[in-house]
């Protein structure tokens, strides 16, 4: 088993021989225990104790699931405020997360190319849509597209320039919609983690309610 | 809107270093097989797992078994992931065949094996649409947390190597294996993947949710135990995701508290192994220097990568569109959050991205790529990032000693000429294989041809970054390259054993001669290792070392790509 051993050092391995047995064993029972075991410990603590989470926080209306609200969704109606374009399968494609991963300097992203619509096409569209002035500042946000496809934000900021456009289709006031985005408005999480945001799923709903 | 953004920086920062000190104590002595709080829970476990097993817990190894038992180790990981994934559509459970469009080719699947048995966790899939829910568990949930533990074993050994005198043996590497999992990986990650959920990553095995949206479409919501992968991948700095987005994808890192709590799991590990180093050699200070060092480096490759991405991108000037580079980043975590992260992954061996790095400004580009090419010497990976960042300082020591005349000497222990051979071949095998791999891709139809979508400088980026991201071990990836394919799967493949089992046997080797020296008295005619003048020499050794090995290759991608626009 071991190597006869100098008298001030304890004993050590010599054969790599008797190092298969340890190495098949140990990437078959460690598997059981970090693939197996520890999955099922989670599962059964943490199932019970966040039912919803673990689920995916899906979000039902009148019996059908709508959607998550981790999850964005595509809006194109006006009376809706709309999400961020996205790159996920042909748009928010929840079976196929992804981004543009078109460079910076890409003509394509900027100028679009056939069946994608670049950066000055959506700024062009956002401005028509929200009843803006041609040279109008416009949120990046509104007119990039995120790294999952499937941004649930936008920013405040891309929420205000949508407020006249859902008040008039809902007949609706401004203040009214105002309110409502000014409740969906996340700060920075604890104060100081991330970014400023809205939930779009969410404030849609909350819209829908106020019918 | 800054000033959050640098209250999160600065925040993290100081929690790293704050955790250093106890953490790297409390790995001391896991390492040492001292007594741990944790004792009178796992020690039981622990002996029955020796048994099960095998092991002789008392036996010792030399640095040539200890790294025979690792390259074993890690080979047998990857035979065994290979046939899960090889085997995955006999595997009970969902999701249903027709989500799952991206085959598992043999190729694919050899890629998928080296790359999480590697904690590279290079992914040339997407997660939901190539692999079966077990498959995700019991093939790269077990293996986030062998790979892992391996690694941090590697690193133990060394660190020993280091501290031990007179010694021809550096550890037992199935006791360092076992340890490593037992009081850190598990008990850590069953406590962060439960915040995880908390916070709203899904645990389940349910089929994909079909959503009638709001406006009557439908959309199909890919499901999954993620939360179970979350976590490890980021502790046992893996980094491959559950979802194709990896860290983007809302149910991966549905907030930005999952963000940073991820972020802290890369990092501090891996930094608190520095003022494990130091007390386990009984130079806490040198530790300290090092970890300086780290944080040094870290900001300037964060004020870089800030500077470029928070500027309103050039290329829309005139169109009167308002904020920095938001092009494939997520709004929760906005600006701050994702450059963080960007810097965090590209350093701590971790391809956990939470956004593109293909739709980067050039100059923020070239922050991350010189952090993958320098060799993850910042925080760097589990275990790996113990010499890794040792490697250079060494070389670091050499320089020093040869300006000043002095007796090159770490810790005690003198760089002969057997050190220095390790140390110089262990410095060549990143240069070697990233720009050996990059100039045959870039010869080549087949490497050419996964230039789908970017080309020019940024497509040269995009295979540079790849190789440099298999080398370093760290798995992220400019996606725009379409890299499943044969040549891909193979090439990247080659660079992912090298950048692990390469490294860590020249590594080694190097324990292995440190450890047979006695420890030496510093005296008049040896360079202090622990003073802020050391710092500075090994910051200056690591961006100068950089530079000169790869200047010419950064120039032809990003740095062209930036001039030219």
């Amino acid at each position: 088993m071991s190597a006869p051993n100098t008298p001030d050092e304890p004993p050590h391995a010599t054969r790599l021989r008797e190092q298969f047995r340890p190495a098949i064993l140990c990437v078959l029972v460690l598997t059981i225990l970090a693939g197996c075991v520890f999955p099922v410990v989670l599962f059964a603590i943490a199932r019970p104790l966040f039912p919803r989470q673990a689920n995916g926080r899906l979000v039902t209306r009148g019996g059908t699931v709508v959607g998550s609200a981790l999850i964005g969704q595509e809006f194109t109606r006006p009376e809706y405020f709309h999400s961020r374009p996205s790159a996920a399968g042909n748009g928010y494609d929840a079976t196929s997360s992804g981004g543009t991963n078109l460079g910076p300097n890409n003509p394509k992203l900027t100028s679009g190319a056939a069946d994608f619509p670049g950066i000055r096409q959506l700024a062009r569209e956002y401005r028509e849509g929200n009843g803006l002035a041609p040279d109008a500042p416009v949120p990046i946000d509104a007119v990039t597209r995120s790294a999952s496809g499937l941004d649930p934000d936008i920013t405040p900021e891309n929420a205000e320039l949508q407020i006249p456009r859902v008040a008039r289709a809902r007949g609706l006031s401004e203040d009214a919609v105002r309110r409502l985005v000014a409740g969906h408005t996340q700060g920075p999480q604890f104060g100081f983690l991330g970014s400023p945001r809205v939930n779009v799923l969410e404030l849609n709903l909350a819209l829908d309610e106020m019918r | 809107m800054t000033s959050a953004r640098l209250l999160e920086y600065f925040v993290f920062l100081a929690l790293v270093v704050a955790l250093a000190r106890p953490v790297g104590l409390y790995l001391a002595r896991v390492c040492q097989r001292e007594r741990t709080f944790l004792d009178p829970l796992l020690r039981p476990l622990e002996s029955v797992l020796y048994r099960i097993l095998g092991v002789h817990p008392e036996q010792e190894m030399t640095a040539g078994v200890y790294s025979f038992c690792f390259l074993l180790f890690g080979v047998g990981c990857a035979l065994f992931l290979f046939l899960i994934l090889m085997l995955q559509r006999w595997l009970p459970g969902g999701p249903a065949d027709s989500y799952l469009t991206t085959p598992m080719t043999p190729d694919l699947a050899a890629n998928t094996a080296v790359s999480f048995a590697t904690t590279t966790t290079w992914q040339a899939y997407g997660g939901e649409n190539t692999l079966r829910y077990l498959a995700q568990v019991i093939g790269l949930v077990a293996q986030g947390f062998l790979a892992g533990a391996a690694g941090l074993a590697a690193g133990f050994a060394f660190m020993r190597g280091i501290a031990r005198e007179r010694s021809s043996t550096i550890g037992n590497f199935w006791v360092d294996l076992v340890r490593s999992l037992l009081y850190v990986l598990l008990p850590l990650t069953l406590i962060g993947s439960l915040i995880l959920v908390w916070q709203g990553v899904p645990l389940n095995l349910a089929p994909y949710t079909i959503a009638h949206t709001l406006e009557g479409k439908t959309q199909i919501i890919a499901q999954g135990p993620v939360a179970a992968l979350e976590f490890i991948k980021n502790l046992g700095t893996n980094g491959g995701g559950f979802f194709n987005a990896n860290g983007a994808h809302p149910y991966a890192n549905p907030t930005p508290f999952t963000n940073f709590l991820g972020m802290l799991a890369i990092a501090v590990l891996p930094a608190s192994l520095m003022i494990t180093l130091g007390h386990i050699t009984r130079r806490p200070r040198a530790g300290w220097v090092l970890l300086m060092v780290m944080v040094a480096l870290f900001v300037l490759g964060l004020a870089v990568c800030d500077r470029a991405e928070t500027a309103p991108p050039p290329q829309l000037a005139g169109l009167h569109i308002t904020g920095g580079n938001m092009e494939g980043k997520e709004v929760r975590f906005g600006l701050g959050s994702s450059i963080l992260t960007a810097i965090v992954t590209s350093n701590g061996s971790t391809g956990s991205y939470n956004s593109m790095y293909d739709s980067y400004q050039p100059i923020g580009l070239l922050a991350l790529v010189i952090f993958l090419l320098l060799g993850e010497v910042v925080f760097g990976g589990l275990g790996a990032g113990v010499y890794s960042m040792v490697m250079a300082a060494l070389v670091g020591v050499f320089l020093g000693g040869l300006m000043v005349g002095r007796t090159p000497e770490y810790l005690g222990k003198k760089i002969g000429f057997a050190e220095t051979r390790w140390i110089a071949l262990y410095a060549l095998l990143t240069p070697v294989v990233v720009l050996a791999l990059t100039a045959i891709a870039v010869l080549a139809n087949a490497g050419r041809a996964g230039l789908v979508t970017n080309s020019g400088p940024h497509g040269f980026t995009e295979i540079l970054f790849a190789y440099a991201s298999s080398m370093a071990n760290n798995g992220q990836a400019m996606a725009g390259l379409n890299a499943n394919s044969g040549f891909y799967n193979i090439t990247t493949a080659i660079a992912m054993l090298a950048g692990r089992f390469g490294l860590a046997v020249l590594a080694l080797a190097l324990a292995g001669c440190f450890a047979a020296q006695r420890r030496l008295p510093a005296t008049a005619g040896t360079l202090p290792n622990d003073t802020p003048t050391f710092g500075a020499l090994v910051f200056g050794t690591i961006l100068l070392g950089g530079a000169l090995c790869f200047l010419p290759a950064l120039a032809l991608g990003p740095i062209v790509e930036f001039l030219r626009h």
